[in-house]
């Protein structure tokens, strides 16, 4: 079976592949793209560790197919932070002990920032509800909510200084 | 939080500085168990059984083989004899006959996802396609799942010949009980007939899954000399290499085994799985081969915690007094003997002071995969029924439950679970704790129930080893061999700070490979701060003695006539007294003396003392559907010393809510096939962020006099109450006994309704 060419837009850089007809985005990704900052925890569209944006869409990757990325733009968890500088939701995960294993930690800093963009104030019931695509086994979400809130103040008072 | 908490006496200990392996792990560089790739890396596969228990008549590979693009083809009968011999498995031990069994299915598979065959390609959609070829040819056999089927008369035998150890006198028949294990003091039947009151109960739950998010994968490379390497994520790279040696009879140097970053454990990733297979692939292929597992897989065939069947009967007198204390239980152990029944009997004995005692656990063997250590494992269960129990006696006298507990709690000096006396434990001070916050008086609405229940895990040392080296600028490296789950490297770093004086930013860590550094066990039993802890204190503490006597020789003193104070040598007498030399002025002049100043310690440490935890919980139940919503949470734990508080806290919470899962939503489902019907994420229900509540947390520090800065462990014991604690709250909510988990909505229905 021959492969199919992909031609799109990875965190902003013109990129290539190919892939199979029946390859996830997320294999495509981790595979010919060697970005394994997006995991896979399920591979069913369950657990939200290979949560990735296409045109601004949080979407999981892993029940995207490859081919649907043709011409898209793709923001992966290796975009988030412009060069050496943390994103907020970065930092304040660091600061607030938010991960423990940080295997899922990936999937949601792309959810998290993405919630931030729709809603710069959301309470801890909107924050929770926004996560709930996303499985964590370590934390118990706590110290992950805590976080973004705290991410969501700074990113208003970044704003509010602008 | 980055504020720096001072506690007086520590300058870095109970800080919450950020995690030196962070920012790696937020932009997506770290690398784990499924990411990594080596040169000429090719794609394994593994064909599993279909059934849940049959005989392999034959197994036939041929077509596979002469597929294009496959490289290996692997059987048991690659894999060399083994022998009945007994070695370590990660929290627990194992005959290496079960350990091979484990990887690869010998003669018979006893589970539905039992690994039978395995294949390396150049693709995986190739190693896919060739697993297709395989023609297995199975006699199938009838199989049991519950315990009760189990040990009925005529159940079919999964381990031909094995005959019950641990009753006396010993049974003269086979059967699918492996072992029995008891403790037992006291007239224990007298001193029930003669209590005030009794209360019993007939308890359950079903196997549940530790549900890491990263699924088990490895990298295999076994070269013709004999060497092999192994990258793995696993909670120790060291007893995984031992096993994978001595299943494929190799010398463990010969097996170089790398850490990756690992994604979730919580003693699922104790034991070994595709390791062996991986690297008889690699061998036959010439190549190096990565094995993955799908979340199925990972359902099917690791893991699962044991369910059990569990009677109790406890005695007490009118003032609450507990008289006895009387139970059995049965161990749903899986395919391999091998369950964690020691530590359930000791669960059951550990907190209260009990006149009479009788405790029996029965290890039982059945067809789904063999059982593995779960975060406290064999504890939450036998919690459950316990602490269920206490809550029916504190109703039944009319006892405020938390002054139930603390009337019978063991203090320090009391016999602990094998009658060796407590040491400074702190459950009193933790249900003290409890009663003192505001939760535990907080007013409920209706259909609410509060439940609240104790418990505690024995904690663990076990041998660990700890390099210490200074760089010539004075920076220091830290190396341990314990893998990093949940923020170790913070605290070894913290520790190694405070024990030399010298900022946290100075100090870096890193877990080597097996052939970097000395044994260590894995990362387990809630050991590694304390256990891993006290050999990197110590070999700091080697250090500061090199660089004391350094220091002298340079002052021109004895190395009694120096101090080592803030992270500097202070020379106390002489002509140069009052002068200070730095870490890095001592350390830069090594040319002049033996070299480098570096140390190494091993230990193994047996001065543990256990960590005990109280949880409080409100629930409210819908009594049209049954739902159970947990309102309000709060951990209560004798955490020793914290030594990063935010990972001190998130263990407490994570415990919590794997044990609120396991209380409400999570279990093995079979069919009568034998096979789980919900082995993927969406139909194995674990908590998601909008099912709860913040989890508040206590820290009690009771510190542990035998560590250096009190540590007693804290990883496990957070998973012990919240069973009890959440069966409580909706007995309480319900006014009806709950003593069969999960509390599904179903069950909880059901029961309303059958009491109406
Ligand atoms: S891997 Fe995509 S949702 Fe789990
Ligand atoms: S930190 Fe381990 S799964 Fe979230």
């Amino acid at each position: 079976m021959s492969k199919i060419a992909v031609s799109t837009t990875v965190n902003g850089d013109p990129a290539e592949f190919l892939c199979d007809a029946g390859e996830s985005l997320l294999d495509a990704l981790r595979g010919s793209l060697g970005l394994t900052g997006s995991k896979e925890g399920c591979g069913s569209g369950d657990c939200g560790a290979c949560t990735v944006m296409l045109n601004g869409q949080m979407v999981c990757s892993c029940l995207v197919l490859a081919v649907e990325a043709e011409g898209k733009s793709i923001a992966t968890i290796e975009g988030v932070a412009e060069g050496s500088v943390l994103h907020p939701v970065q930092r304040q995960f660091l600061e607030h002990g938010a991960l423990q294993c940080g295997f899922c930690t990936p999937g949601f800093i792309v959810a998290a920032k993405a919630l931030l963009e729709v809603n710069p104030d959301p309470d801890e019931t909107e924050i929770r509800y926004w996560l709930a695509g996303n499985l964590c086994r370590c934390t118990g979400y706590d110290k992950i909510v805590r976080a973004v809130s705290a991410a969501a103040a700074e990113l208003r008072q970044e704003r509010s200084a602008a | 939080m980055n504020a720096p908490e001072p506690k007086g006496k520590f300058r870095v200990v109970g800080t919450r500085p950020v995690r030196p392996d962070g920012i790696d792990k937020v932009t997506g560089k770290a690398i784990y168990g499924p990411d990594f790739v080596t040169a000429g890396m090719i794609q394994g596969a593994i064909l599993r059984s279909p059934h849940a228990h049959a005989r392999i008549r034959s197994i036939d590979t041929s077509k596979a083989e002469a597929l294009p693009g496959v490289k290996a083809v692997v059987t048991s009968a690659d894999f060399p004899g083994q022998s009945a011999k007994i070695i370590a498995a990660g929290e627990t031990s194992s005959s290496l006959q079960n350990i091979a069994a484990t990887c690869m299915a010998n003669g018979k598979v006893l589970y539905i996802g039992h690994a039978v065959a395995a294949v390396a390609a150049t693709t995986k959609a190739i190693a896919e396609a060739a697993l297709k070829l395989i023609v297995v040819d199975y006699e199938v056999l009838p199989h049991v799942i519950e315990v009760e089927e189990a040990l009925a008369e005529g159940a079919p035998i999964l381990h031909e010949g094995m005959i019950t150890k641990g009753l006396d006198p010993a049974p003269d028949r086979p059967s699918n009980a492996s072992m029995v294990f008891t403790l037992a003091g006291g007239d224990v039947d007298a001193a029930l007939a003669a209590s005030a009151v009794t209360v019993s109960g007939h308890y359950r739950t079903a196997p549940v899954h530790q549900g890491y998010i990263e699924p088990h994968a490895c990298v295999a490379s076994w070269n013709a000399d004999g060497q092999g390497q192994l990258w793995i994520s696993s909670q120790g790279h060291f007893d995984l290499r031992n096993q994978t040696a001595s299943v494929l009879h190799m010398p463990s140097s010969d097996l170089r085994t790398y850490p990756l970053e690992i994604g979730g454990g919580f003693g699922g990733k104790t034991g070994i799985y595709l390791e062996p297979v991986a690297m008889l692939l690699s061998r036959k292929a010439g190549r190096p081969v990565r094995l993955t597992m799908s979340r199925e897989d990972v359902f099917n065939a690791s893991g699962p915690a044991p369910g059990i069947v569990a009677d109790i009967t406890i005695g007490a007198s009118e003032d609450g007094t507990l008289t006895a204390l009387k139970l059995e239980f049965w161990n749903q152990a899986g395919a391999f003997p091998g369950s964690t029944i020691h530590s359930g009997v000791m669960t059951a004995l550990g907190a209260y002071r009990l006149p009479a005692y009788f405790a029996r656990g029965w290890d039982v063997v059945s067809n789904f995969a063999g059982t593995k250590a779960y975060r406290a494992p064999g504890a939450p269960q036998v919690a459950f029924v316990v602490e269920s129990c206490l809550d029916d006696i504190a109703r039944k006298l009319g006892i405020d439950a938390l002054d139930l507990r603390l009337k019978n709690a063991a203090r320090p000096g009391d016999p602990g679970p094998t009658r060796v006396p407590h040491g400074a434990i702190g459950y009193v001070e933790c249900l003290e704790a409890a009663k003192a916050h505001p939760h535990w008086s907080a007013p409920l609405g209706p259909n609410q129930g509060r439940g609240v229940a104790g418990a505690f895990w024995g904690n663990y040392g076990g041998q660990s080893t700890a390099a210490v080296a200074l760089a010539a600028d004075g920076s220091v490296q830290v190396t341990t061999g314990s893998p990093d789950i949940g923020g170790s490297r913070a605290s070894m770093a913290i520790m190694a700070a405070e024990t030399l004086g010298v900022p946290y930013e100075s100090v870096r860590v890193t877990i080597a490979d097996t052939g970097s550094i000395g044994y260590s066990m894995v990362t387990g039993g809630s050991r590694v701060t304390f256990a891993t802890g006290k050999a990197v204190i110590g070999a700091a503490q080697k250090v500061i003695a090199t660089l004391v006597e350094r220091a002298a020789s340079l002052f021109g003193v004895e190395p009694g006539q120096v101090e080592w104070r803030d992270g500097a040598a202070h020379c106390l007498d002489g002509e140069r007294a009052g002068e200070s030399l730095s870490i890095s002025a001592i350390a830069g002049k090594a040319g002049q003396f033996s070299g480098p100043i570096v140390a190494e310690l091993a230990v193994n440490p047996l001065d543990y003392l256990p960590a005990f935890a109280v949880h409080i919980c409100d629930t409210e139940v819908d009594p049209e559907t049954g739902n159970v919503s947990i309102i309000r949470y709060t951990t209560v734990q004798d955490v020793g010393t914290a030594i990063h508080p935010d990972y001190v806290e998130g263990q407490m919470q994570g415990g919590a809510v794997q044990g609120i899962g396991w209380a409400l939503n999570e279990a093995y489902v079979f069919d009568g096939n034998g096979r789980m019907e919900n082995p993927g994420f969406l139909d194995y229900r674990m908590p998601v962020a909008s099912d709860l509540p913040m989890i508040d947390t206590v820290m009690v520090e009771v510190p542990n006099p035998a560590h250096p800065y009190g540590v007693k462990g804290v990883g496990e014991a957070p998973i012990v109450p919240p069973l009890a604690a959440v069966a409580n709250a909706v007995a309480r909510a319900t006014g009806l006994p709950m003593r069969q988990l999960p509390l599904s909505p179903d069950r909880v229905w059901a029961a309303i309704q059958a009491a109406k």
